[in-house]
């Protein structure tokens, strides 16, 4: 059971989990036979060692590293103590001790994970017995250093779907009314010679030439110029994303972008102001003219209104992680722990996210008006705006297949820089570009979903598992920081999609309660009295701090579902023998189908 | 204005008005009859060990204790009566395997030695008493030293309900940055988590050590009734549905004696505010609520209700300081109107309050109920299946882990018995292994909602009531949202499954008849917001609410906010 071709790689409890089988002895061990194996994944050593788990204390097992993944099962425990982690959430590997170290259990090594834990095993003493697993863990963690393919490239699982075709650009803007008299579909960019950060494909204002277009490209840090994310249905109203103008210390101007954002204000037929959001403090935004950078000043853009959103940098939010992992992990801080999460400031920035996307959303639909979002390069702070104004105003996006599309288009497609932020297999654990900007989104994304429990189709576990393969380097859907590389490397032909693991396997990411609506526009209440930290996730390594799964409310929904389908089946039996028995008599009831699709467009 | 005299209160006025209806109780059992409480011992299989006395009819022993309870067999009448029924163990609860909690009422701190040494002479005998077979061990617990006080319990609860008056939204958002240094400023939570692990460790005494647990307090009305009361939501689950948490509150609370009266303040008879005792334990049960759904017969909203309640001059439940008290002032009253006897309302006739479709947000459609005893067996099957109930871990084969448990335990006994500890062992005296361990092995299993249940006192997992103290500020309302949006879904597919029941027997009869019936058409729910069934605040648009300031320096990191994401001179670039 246990090395079925799909393992149960996702689930919760990675940790601790108990084996199917129960190994009262070491002596009916065999030693493959129980190690889960994704097909092309190759075993390259195995090792005693002891798991210095937080929780549980030192446990003997035995370590299996693959090119793949790190496998541990204890030898003692009843039932065995399981740990299942992919190498590509390995962020630090570090000797401890030396040859000479004194103390049980001091000679080892420590792993530093992208996911929330640590992971400390020691070893013997003896004859460096962590010199060969030190040297096989950092060539397979970190490939990327040693010059080997990611895994992605090396997987040969099938899945019944293919997770590459969720994303067509061309019929998601055509599911939007996309192109129409305003707006055009572009392909200069189609060999990334505009915008080498930019998709091939772009929506761009009717009335602006490509040769303007180029224009503009010249005054917008790195050419990624203003493009359409989104066009609201009823007002036309759009949400445009770029980068910061190049304004620079001298307040340089440039008329291709005034009038380009002027065609662009012009395109819904408003009158009033073009609204700029620059995701950055105020202070950021004036520093960056020292480099070049810098805002839509008054003079230039009369017809713009520039409001600043306050969101921080990549800097800050890293630390802001960091301080939240030291108060979860392993132990959660026991006095004061408002005042701690509090200091990490984790859940104030995911207010002032959540704060700007609501602002830009309300800004498109009550206020009528087009909005451009911006922060320096608008791959981070902007995809998180954007993506989730989008996720506020479009109920499609809330579909499993929506959010799909979602992630695919504002962060995958438009550049934001998942190698970079994530350092896929690069063992440069100190890298300043390393960032949990995408994290954050999709905390954004469960706060919203835990204040509006029946309004997405995806579950916790969905969100769960996209993260967890953020890291994984199980599939290729995360891997490089732009479409042109991904094109380069030849990914959608040589990797496999997260999409078809998530869409061949749809039912264990759905929201039992999930209530279909249209068009209606869903503002989470962005307070600290409602948010709250992702305890499922963030500390779902501790065995003490775990939720119950299955979810019990869930279950008693599932439980009242199947009861409601086997009314509607036995009645659908009984009206075929009534009606047989009196043929002239149903006229006028209902077909339990007919009845079934009535019962299910409640709200 | 607020009446400052007992009688004023509206609830005399409305008892001799309303139409006397006794049947709306829900099941609940009040506790004033000797037969109530030989019932509830019988039920716990407490009988064995303990009786219930009569010796304070006519209010002989005191008028704060009640007219019937509960003491070990071997407690003289004479003792009772010696010094009004303080230092007297007093019983509460039987655990399924015999252990029982009970509580005492100390004596005040005495300055002449002499009375001070017969007192002492005499709690050693009641010591000696029932420290002999069958009670063998028992474990003291001064809850005045082991648990805040009164007093810290008052400040932190006013505290904390001032973070809940908010004028405008201005306020709320000023003060949303803050929220949680405020909120942990208040010690409100704090409290909370204290008392849930107080509970917790009186659990595993009767539980996992098979001791008997006397709770110590002056009065043994206030502390005492919190935790004995949350020590029987979490191992009895009788104590979970709706008439066995209303029958725990008439005992420990209304009929035990809880100077409600005085503790509201609700006369306004001193400047303080209320001592908000009875509230303490609405919290902590709600806090089990919200992470065990499935174990309760109730929702959170009936909590809410109850404790509104709590403040509703029309019942008599939460008026009085003691049954003392309610019986002077109601035969008080029935002399003065001279027709027939005079009756307050209670509050548990929910009807009086609610309508059946307002009733239905009490219950929880979540419930794991368990399947309920023949009708026609009634009257014996009520014991049987209750007992059962609450006996989920004694199963006919014990398991290996029970066996280890027992082991375990007997060395304790022995221990224990062999230093003579019978008296004051503060549970802050003891190696807080065995908590953690009952706590930690306890969360390691699946959770029987029928069984024991231990709330998660780690501090994430102990949460603001949100429905009591947001429900009334518009700001935090979630429009279509919040837990609400799940249980009306629930309801709706609750109510379809009935009506296609209905429509089932429909056709069943129709194969007879030959009928033909227009089907019900499903209801279709509203969106709600996340403040129903308590506020309805519909906001004419649907504009998002939106913080009115929001960033605070990062002091600390200053360093870090001034830098650029990524440091790239675009200056080069033109």
């Amino acid at each position: 059971m246990a090395s079925s071709s799909t393992p149960k790689y996702n689930s919760n409890s990675l940790e601790n989990s108990s084996s199917k089988r129960t190994l009262k002895d070491g002596t009916n061990w065999e030693q493959n036979e129980e190690i889960p194996r994704l097909p092309g994944e190759t075993r390259v050593t195995d090792k005693d060692v002891i798991y210095m788990c937080p929780f549980n204390g030192p446990v003997k097992g035995r370590v299996y590293i693959t090119n793949y993944r790190l496998y541990l099962r204890s030898v003692e425990n009843d039932p065995a103590v399981v740990l299942n982690v992919p190498l590509g959430v390995i962020s630090r590997i570090e000797k401890m001790g030396g040859a000479s170290s004194r103390g049980e259990n001091s000679y080892g090594l420590d792993i530093t994970c992208k996911d929330m834990r640590n992971l400390r095993f020691a070893l013997k003493q003896e004859g460096h017995s962590r010199r060969d697993i030190f040297e096989v863990l950092t060539k397979y963690a970190f490939p990327q250093s040693h010059n080997l393919l990611f895994f992605a490239f090396l997987n040969e699982e099938k899945f019944s779907e293919n997770g590459w075709t969720v994303y067509n650009p061309m019929s998601e803007y055509r599911r939007q009314g996309l192109p129409n008299e305003q707006w055009r579909v572009t392909f200069l960019n189609e060999h990334y010679g505009l915008c080498d950060t930019y998709p091939s494909l772009l929506v761009v204002p009717y009335n602006a030439t490509d040769d303007d277009l180029k224009k503009v490209a010249a005054f917008r840090s790195r050419n990624r110029i203003p493009v359409l994310s989104w066009i609201h249905p009823e007002t036309q109203a759009v949400i445009m994303r770029c980068s910061q103008p190049l304004v620079g210390m001298s307040g340089k101007r440039n008329k291709d972008d005034e009038r380009y954002l002027d065609i662009i204000r012009e395109a819904n037929g408003q009158i009033s102001k073009l609204t700029i959001y620059d995701a950055r403090p105020n202070v950021n935004a004036v520093a960056n003219k020292a480099t070049g950078g810098g805002y839509e000043g008054e003079d230039a853009y009369p017809n713009a209104e520039l409001f600043f959103l306050d969101i921080h940098n990549i800097h800050v939010m890293r630390e802001s992680l960091k301080k939240l992992k030291d108060i979860v992990y392993p132990n959660v801080e026991e006095s004061h722990w408002l005042s701690s999460l509090e200091s990490t400031h984790w859940l104030e920035h995911i207010k002032l996210v959540l704060t700007g996307a609501i602002q830009v959303a309300d800004k498109v639909s009550s206020g009528r008006s087009s909005v451009l979002v911006h922060c320096s390069d608008g791959w981070d702070r902007t995809a998180q705006l954007t993506s989730l104004a989008m996720l506020m105003l479009d109920s499609y996006y809330r579909t499993i297949e929506g959010f799909e599309v979602l992630v695919q288009k504002e962060w995958i497609s438009f550049g934001h820089k998942f190698a970079s932020r994530i350092g896929h297999g690069d063992k440069n654990h100190a890298d300043a570009d390393r960032s949990p900007i995408f994290l954050q989104f999709i905390d954004c994304v469960w706060q919203m979903s835990k204040q509006f429990p029946t309004a997405f189709e995806f579950n916790e576990q969905f969100l769960i598992t996209i993260l967890d393969h953020l890291y994984s380097c199980r599939f290729g859907t995360f891997l490089y920081n732009s479409e042109s590389l991904r094109e380069k490397e030849k990914v959608s032909e040589k990797t496999l999609s997260l999409w078809s693991l998530i869409n061949s396997e749809k039912s264990k990411y759905t929201n039992p309660f999930y209530s279909k609506e249209l068009n209606r526009a869903l503002y989470p209440v962005a307070s600290m009295r409602h948010l709250e930290l992702w305890v499922n996730y963030y500390i779902r390594w501790n065995p003490r701090i775990r939720q119950q799964q299955p979810n019990p409310v869930e279950q008693r929904y599932m439980e009242l579902l199947a009861l409601r389908d086997d009314y509607i089946r036995r009645l659908e039996e009984l009206q075929i023998t009534n009606n047989s028995k009196i043929p002239n008599s149903s006229a006028s009831s209902t077909s339990p189908s007919q009845m079934m699709s009535q019962l299910q467009t409640h709200f | 204005q607020t009446p400052k005299l007992l009688k004023r209160l509206f609830l005399f006025s409305y008892a001799s008005a309303a139409p006397n209806n006794t049947d709306g109780r829900n099941q609940t059992v009040m506790f004033d009859t000797l037969e109530d409480w030989r019932d509830e011992l019988e039920r716990t299989k407490g009988n064995v060990k303990y009786r219930t006395v009569t010796t304070n009819e006519g209010y002989r022993v005191s008028e704060k204790l009640p007219l019937y309870f509960v003491v070990p067999i071997c407690i003289s009448e004479e003792s009772i009566l010696k010094y009004e029924g303080r230092g007297i163990p007093i019983w509460c609860w039987s655990c399924h395997n015999g252990a029982a909690l009970l509580k005492m009422s100390a004596f005040p701190k005495e300055q002449d030695d002499s009375t001070s040494q017969m007192q002492k002479a005499f709690l050693d005998g009641i010591y000696k008493t029932i420290c002999k077979p069958p009670y063998e061990l028992l474990k003291m617990d001064d809850l005045s030293s082991s648990l805040p006080s009164l007093q810290d319990i008052q400040t932190a609860y006013t505290r904390f309900k001032q973070l809940f008056f908010i004028d405008n939204s201005t306020d709320f958002w000023a003060t949303d940055v803050k929220w949680f240094s405020l909120l942990e400023s208040t010690n409100w939570l704090e409290i909370i988590r204290r008392v849930l692990k107080k509970a917790i460790e009186v659990a595993e005494c009767l539980e996992r050590q098979h001791t008997n647990v006397l709770l110590i307090e002056e009065s043994a009305t206030d502390l005492c009734c919190v935790i004995s009361s949350l020590v029987q939501v979490m191992m009895d689950s009788y104590s979970r549905t709706k008439s066995g948490f209303q029958s725990l509150i008439q005992k420990e609370w209304v009929v035990g004696g809880h100077g409600f009266l005085e503790r509201c303040n609700h006369l306004r008879k001193s400047e303080k505010e209320e001592a908000p005792i009875f509230l303490l334990l609405l919290n902590c049960v709600w806090q089990l609520v919200q992470q065990y759904p499935p174990a309760f017969e109730f929702t959170e909203t009936y909590l809410t209700v109850l404790s509104d309640s709590l403040y509703v001059p029309v019942f008599s439940t939460f008026f009085f300081n003691s049954q003392h008290q309610r019986d002077t002032s109601a035969s008080g009253e029935s002399l003065k109107t001279q027709s027939g006897p005079f009756r307050f309302l209670t509050v548990w006739d929910w009807s009086v309050q609610f309508d059946p479709k307002a009733q239905a947000f009490l219950n929880n459609p979540f419930y794991a109920e368990k399947p309920k005893p023949d009708k026609s067996q009634r009257k014996t099957a009520r014991f049987k299946h209750q007992r059962q109930l609450s006996l989920p871990l004694t199963q006919p084969k014990p398991s290996t882990k029970r066996g280890f448990f027992r082991e375990e335990t007997d060395h304790l006994i022995k221990n224990i018995l062999g230093k003579r500890i019978g008296k004051f062992i503060n549970s802050s005296d003891e190696p807080p292994n065995s908590f953690r361990e009952f706590y930690e092995s306890w969360h390691s299993k699946p959770v029987d909602y029928h069984g024991l249940l231990l709330p998660r006192i780690d501090g994430p997992e102990i949460k603001v009531w949100a429905q009591r103290y947001l429900r009334w500020i518009p700001e935090a309302q979630l429009h279509g949202g919040g837990t609400i949006a799940i249980t009306a879904k629930i309801l709706d597919l609750m109510e379809e499954v009935q009506s296609l029941q209905v429509k089932m027997d429909e056709e069943h009869s129709q194969a007879v008849s030959g009928d033909v019936h227009s089907i019900s058409t499903p209801r279709n729910s509203a969106r709600l917001s996340s403040l129903f069934p308590f506020a309805l605040l519909q906001r004419q648009s649907v504009k998002p609410a939106l913080p009115t300031s929001t960033w605070k320096d990062l002091e600390d990191e200053d360093d870090l906010v001034k830098r650029d994401d990524e440091f790239v001179d675009l200056s080069g670039d033109m």
